[in-house]
């Protein structure tokens, strides 16, 4: 017989397979199926953690590959090779760069369950209902798009969110008081003659041009419209002061990677440079005294989040939504926190950290006994308290955020010219 | 032309390589010699005929402050692994008598080849410190009171990175040329009645010039291409044209990084062009 349309017997056959996987839906091919799922993850050294992949593994089952890069090597890479990734861990200053090459896809917040618990920050952009929203490219100005294919940044929550928020700080200025001697308060001591030789300031462009801000702004030769989107007169100013002072000879070095900021530091090379908390951190557990000084005029802040790759679809993109949902179900957040970072949604975080821990780093407390960090180095002896004090002393006194500006091409270049001369 | 089975074998035998060349050499270049002339702005690259980058580079005073930099990084580099590597490579191949002992002085040279590059040249950082190795042993001494700041980051450091790493290229063309100089040469200008001086600089020198030249052409072309010993050994603090490059990819400026390369490909083309006029290496090697 040559028709060979469909029987009564595969007619059957199918739909009881379908039945069945309606019936019994996703766990069982889940649980198979997952295991073989690998999400490559790629971002900045502060999250790009180890120990996050391992506790992955332990409690979703699938593999998460984690490749860290500088910020300019992870913009270049979200920007260029949208297929060698899946999920991209960058910061929201990143993503105002990178969203418009449509690389990425927003997310739905209806599948991110602790959603309502994320911090106002990232969502109305007010910390609390008082709080001002700072310069530069604050995340809720770029946290959200109009729907899912969305290529502009909307105004307010919209249900669609471009990066799912991990990790936040407020930066300030490192210092080695051992070698220094006296209070340090203001942006203004990065130029002070008194540290010749001994300052540093970080090469990222986008980032370093914030701190110089801060510091012209402090020492009151500029008054900046906005220090996260500048004129072309403002930057030309800013680069001036900068370049006069690098010509003096105050600078000792210009660090680029968190390695070398550690070790510009813990040598005593620098004194005072920018820096960033982990940093300070493993100066500290060096047995090297560092502060993380908090100044008068404020912090400048940043924030990341995981974006998803715009190819990711089906069973791997429920990963993805899986992955965030543990993220922000406080393991990391209480890893996070316990190296000096805020988790989005710090309630959740809660549960994974000690009293004392939650005390200290969160809410300013002095310690009641060692605080260690996760991996195991001592940061505190007993009756320490925080650098800078609470959550809502510390990120209600941001002055500015990392940004990206309308002029960055002009920008850059200056920058180049800055170190070239 | 009668084509015998000798010409096809020849273009035969001809062809990996020329294939390999084109495919690796010529194209990349060519394609970057494109690229240069098209536009970027921050996240996507334009294709276009434009001399934009070209203005810029040409018209901003950073270029020729770098360039003089690169050149002036080059040639103290030249100087001194030349005036090293001429010394090694002399006292190898004259005063050591044995063989044997040759090729073990010769592979004792190598050692510090077999770890890495940048391991190399990190490793002087502590060393040169604030608080270093150096600093500390001066003080206690008592050669000087205060930490010598010029030690690291500084154009000290850059050009002692340069020549602990380049040596080496100058040591084993000089060695190797000295080695084929017919010791009855020597011998001749010896019971002619020349002092050792003039051996040296009438009989030896002339014979290795084009281990001089090679060795040259090595130390020149890496130190004008080089971008990570100046970024490390001068804590950012000073420039070359390859940190102009690099710069420029971190920042995805690609086109602009492609005309700068173009540039520096052209001055080191020109520079070694020059350096052939001197010498004809074909003839004499």
């Amino acid at each position: 017989m040559s028709k060979t349309g469909y029987t009564r017997r595969s007619i059957l056959k199918t739909g009881a397979a379908a039945l069945g996987a309606s019936a019994f839906p996703a766990p069982m091919i889940w649980a198979q199926e997952i295991k073989n799922i690998t999400l490559r993850q790629f971002g900045t050294g502060v999250s790009n953690l180890n120990d996050v992949a391992n506790k992955v593994k332990e409690d979703l089952g699938f593999t998460l590959e984690m490749t860290a890069l500088d910020s300019d090597a992870v913009t270049q890479r979200a920007a260029t090779q949208p297929d060698s990734f899946d999920i991209a861990d960058i910061e929201y200053w990143i993503c105002k760069k990178v969203w418009p090459t449509g690389n990425l896809q927003a997310m739905d917040t209806s599948k991110i369950k602790n959603y309502d618990k994320i911090v106002g920050i990232f969502k109305s952009g007010k910390l609390t209902p008082e709080s001002v929203i700072a310069q530069g490219t604050a995340p809720s100005t770029v946290g959200f798009v109009e729907g899912p294919g969305g290529t502009t940044f909307a105004d307010q929550e919209t249900g669609w969110m471009t990066l799912i928020p991990t990790i936040y700080n407020a930066d300030t200025l490192g210092i080695r008081p051992d070698l220094i001697g006296r209070p340090i308060e203001s942006w203004t001591e990065l130029l002070n003659p008194e540290f010749k030789g001994k300052a540093s300031i970080l090469d990222i462009s986008s980032i370093g041009i914030m701190d110089m801000a801060m510091v012209c702004e402090a020492m009151g030769e500029i008054q900046y419209g906005d220090k996260g989107n500048m004129t072309r007169e403002e930057i030309d100013k800013t680069m001036a002061i900068f370049t006069e002072a690098k010509k003096n000879g105050q600078f000792r070095a210009f660090w680029k990677t968190f390695d070398e900021s550690v070790n510009l530091m813990a040598s005593g090379e620098v004194v005072i440079q920018s820096m960033w908390s982990p940093a300070i951190t493993a100066v500290k557990s060096r047995g090297i005294d560092c502060v993380y000084q908090p100044l008068k005029e404020g912090y400048r802040s940043w924030g990341g989040g995981l974006g998803l790759s715009k190819s990711l679809s089906g069973m791997e993109l429920d990963a993805a939504y899986e992955y965030i949902n543990w993220y922000l179900s406080g393991w990391v957040g209480g890893y996070l926190m316990r190296q000096g970072y805020y988790s989005a949604v710090p309630e959740t975080s809660k549960d994974f950290m000690s009293d004392n821990e939650w005390g200290y780093w969160f809410e300013g407390k002095p310690a009641t006994d060692v605080i260690t960090s996760p991996t195991g180095d001592k940061l505190a002896e007993a009756g320490e308290t925080r650098d800078g004090g609470s959550f809502y002393d510390r990120m209600g006194h941001v002055a500015c955020w990392n940004a990206v500006m309308d002029e960055n091409q002009y920008m850059v270049r200056k920058w180049n010219e800055f170190i070239a001369s | 032309m009668k084509v015998t089975r000798e010409t096809v074998t020849g273009w035969l035998q001809a062809a990996p390589l020329t294939v390999v060349l084109l495919g690796f050499l010529v194209a990349p270049i060519i394609t970057i010699v494109i690229v240069s002339f098209w536009q970027a702005t921050e996240f996507s690259i334009i294709p276009a005929f434009s001399l934009e980058n070209y203005e810029f580079l040409f018209g901003s005073p950073v270029t020729y402050k770098v360039f003089a930099a690169t050149f002036k990084y080059a040639f103290l580099t030249w100087a001194m692994t030349l005036a090293i590597g001429f010394t090694v490579a002399y006292y190898l191949a004259f005063h050591i008598r044995s063989q044997t002992m040759q090729i073990a002085l010769f592979l004792l040279c190598t050692i510090p080849f077999w770890t890495s590059n940048i391991i190399r040249m990190i490793s002087w950082i502590p060393f040169l410190g604030r608080n270093g190795i150096a600093n500390q042993t001066l003080i206690s001494w008592g050669v000087i009171d205060q930490p010598l700041e010029w030690l690291l980051y500084s154009d000290f450091s850059v050009i002692l990175a340069f020549v602990h790493l380049y040596t080496l290229f100058m040591v084993v063309p000089i060695f190797n040329t000295m080695m084929r100089i017919d010791r009855n040469l020597i011998e001749a200008a010896r019971d002619n009645g020349a002092s050792g001086f003039q051996t040296l600089v009438h009989v030896i020198i002339p014979l290795t010039k084009p281990g001089i030249m090679i060795g040259t052409i090595f130390v020149l072309t890496l130190v004008m291409g080089d971008f990570i010993t100046v970024r490390f050994m001068s804590g950012s603090q000073r420039a070359n044209v390859g940190r102009l490059i690099s710069n420029d990819i971190a920042l995805l400026q690609y086109p602009s990084a492609a005309a700068t390369a173009v540039v520096l490909l052209c001055t080191v083309l020109i520079v070694i062009g020059i350096l052939l006029r001197f010498v004809n290496i074909r003839k004499e090697l």
